[in-house]
């Protein structure tokens, strides 16, 4: 009965934001800021998830997301810029010619194919991110706490450095970067718009982390997490487990990355600096480690503060004729930093702690505070 | 007489110039309680660790179950300094990880209990059956393994049940009080399905009457599981009590060997527990 009361409320939740992302795309003019917010969200989400997977629940503390969303963002950038804009964007140095071979061959094939391309060049992102894990995983994973996060930190770095290096000019463009990427694709024959196609992708991913969290195998992440020690005498191949989760992580990392590049339809070495990776840990943190609800909230509530909510800080204020100092470009960051303090101050360990979300603990949150309400009147 | 199921051979481990465990050669038979005894520091633990594959042995070689799982010989810098008392002169080395040798069937518990605290009793139960598992990652995500998933849990809850835990499935392990944390280690390990069950100290930390209890329970696991058991311990009762053959060890040396009215009174082990007369 409460299973089922559980099932209904979350089935009824999602349809609702269905309806209202359809609404949304229809009205998209008018809520262009709710749009891009919303968007942008969404892949952090995935990619606070995806970090989440690898420091909340396998405890190693890796800080090398940015690198593996920039795999992921060039790969799919580069393989889904139309042919007819190659000459634009490589205007500098000129085109691989490889990479004009393989355009013209996608731009003859069926017009199925091309519809689920871009899909296939997300996923071509994930698997190369996902094989550069495997790989560096061997000599990164040996390493322990501090130095783990330095290692893939420096991982990152040398992606980014390989990304702008001019001897690879003729396929990433170098520092000038990758522009004219095509937005979201739509899904289904234009039945689910472009609107919804990053969302419709993130909530793939993020299913799929949930159940391997859920799975025998997220179990021996977890026990990873608890004891090393203790979970190696259990029979745990720590290597085996501890480059799956690397693995899958970077996976959709990448995947994440790649959306990036659809969203942001220009991108370049910079933008995958180090700070992309704070930002990234600082939603894990705000929302909880260890706990995927979490992320996805403090996901949607971090963009919108930082990009949206405190835009008011921006402007400059009259009051009467007195211009109030302070309010002028750039006090937003002031103000979201004093924010961040505060929210951490006052929830230790994030906002949801290492719990997940639950319909039971919000409902009876709900009728506690009607029922003190009650007493008081 | 009954097979041997471990056999150490001229074991060695030398940390840096010290010599923790000297030439350290036990044998354990199937079907019966083993005990490792011995001042603190005498080695024990390290011993442990080495049958375990936590640490490579210096020196020596560990057999069990007919498989050589760690074999060594002093190389390179240890060459040099090296100072037990036996060195092999099969130039050997076989390396396993703690997990290969657990999948064998060789379980442990650790002297400070180390539980996956903030997991459920339950889950550290089940966590020790994943060791088993044969399908894949990609299959275990996508419940493709029902049947193999409902095994696990039902083989978790039997265990609850007969260690009789069952009542605290749900709760965070570091919830339960100490004697039962020291009892979920051992369920446990017992989930990896050992043939071999290697118990640090499982008393420590317990009154007269908890050491009692143990003593019972250890045995009765041995029956219903069929083990074969090898613990340490400090409760001179509780050895004397269930085990069958005792090993002193001393600054890292065997100093006696036998059944435990023969280790009682054999004067080297006196003077090692209680010190040398005074002239």
């Amino acid at each position: 009965m409460k299973i089922k009361r559980n099932t209904l409320l979350t089935t009824i939740t999602f349809a609702l934001l269905v309806v209202f992302l359809y609404w949304l795309s229809a009205n998209r003019l008018q809520h262009g800021m709710l749009v891009s917010v919303l968007q942008k969200g969404v892949i952090f989400a995935l990619v606070a998830v995806s970090m989440n997977l690898l420091n909340g629940f396998t405890g190693l503390f890796s800080l090398g997301q940015a690198g593996f969303m920039s795999i992921g963002a060039y790969t799919t950038a580069i393989l889904i810029i139309p042919v007819k804009s190659l000459d634009g964007v490589y205007y500098m140095n000129g085109v691989h010619p490889g990479i004009r071979a393989l355009k013209m061959m996608v731009a003859e094939s069926p017009a199925f194919v091309q519809s689920v391309f871009p899909f296939i060049a997300l996923l071509l992102g994930g698997l190369l991110a996902a094989g550069i894990a495997a790989i560096v995983g061997v000599a990164v994973l040996r390493l322990k706490s501090d130095y783990l996060a330095i290692a893939t930190l420096g991982l990152s770095e040398i992606v980014r450095a390989i990304f702008s290096s001019p001897q690879f000019d003729r396929v990433t463009n170098g520092s000038y970067g990758l522009n004219k990427i095509p937005n979201f694709p739509e899904m289904a024959w234009g039945l689910i718009p472009s609107l919804l196609t990053p969302f419709i992708v993130v909530t793939l991913c993020i299913v799929f982390i949930l159940l391997l969290i859920n799975s025998s195998y997220g179990r021996a992440f977890k026990a990873i997490r608890e004891d090393e020690i203790a979970a190696e005498a259990m029979g745990i191949n720590l290597f085996k487990h501890k480059s799956m989760s690397f693995v899958v992580s970077s996976f959709f990392s990448a995947i994440a990355g790649g959306l990036l590049a659809m969203y942001m339809r220009s991108i370049e070495a910079k933008t995958f600096s180090i700070t992309l990776t704070y930002d990234i840990l600082l939603i894990v943190v705000i929302g909880g480690i260890g706990s995927v609800t979490g992320s996805i909230l403090s996901a949607f509530l971090v963009t919108a503060a930082k990009e949206w909510w405190l835009r008011f800080f921006d402007q400059p204020l009259f009051i009467g004729d007195w211009q109030v100092p302070l309010f002028r470009t750039g006090f937003r960051m002031v103000i979201f930093s004093i924010l961040l303090m505060v929210v951490v101050l006052v929830y230790r360990k994030g906002l949801m702690g290492s719990t997940e979300f639950s319909w039971d603990r919000l409902l009876g949150r709900f009728r506690r505070t009607r029922k003190s309400n009650g007493g008081a009147a | 007489m009954s097979n041997i199921l471990l056999k150490t051979e001229h074991i060695t481990m030398q940390f840096g110039g010290v010599v923790a465990v000297d030439d350290l050669n036990i044998e354990i038979p199937e079907g019966k309680i083993t005990a490792l005894i011995g001042p603190n520091g005498a080695g024990k633990t390290t011993a442990f660790n080495v049958i375990t594959g936590g640490y490579q042995a210096t020196n020596g070689r560990v057999t069990f179950d007919g498989h050589v799982i760690g074999e060594n010989y002093p190389r390179s810098k240890m060459k040099k300094i090296y100072n037990g008392t036996y060195k092999t002169l099969n130039e050997r080395q076989v390396i396993n990880t703690p997990d290969k040798i657990t999948r064998l069937g060789m379980a442990r518990t650790f002297q400070n209990i180390r539980l996956f605290k903030d997991l459920s009793v339950f889950e550290n139960v089940l966590i020790a059956r994943h060791c088993h598992i044969k399908a894949g990652m990609l299959r275990s995500t996508f419940k493709l393994n029902a049947a193999e998933e409902l095994m696990m849990n039902q083989e978790a809850d039997k265990l609850l049940h007969t260690v009789d835990l069952h009542m605290h499935r749900d709760e965070k392990a570091s919830s339960l009080p100490y004697g039962k944390q020291r009892k979920l280690e051992i369920a446990r390990a017992l989930a990896t399905g050992p043939k071999l069950l290697l118990l640090d100290e499982p008393a420590a930390g317990m009154n007269p009457k908890e050491t009692e209890e143990l003593a019972l329970f250890i045995q009765e696991i041995k029956d219903s599981f069929s083990l074969t058991i090898f613990l340490i311990e400090h409760h001179m009762n509780l050895v004397m009590d269930i085990s069958d053959k005792i090993y002193v060890l001393d600054y890292g040396k065997t100093i006696a060997q036998g059944t435990a009215t023969e280790v009682q009174n054999d004067p080297a082990v006196i003077r090692a527990y209680l010190g040398v007369e005074e002239a």
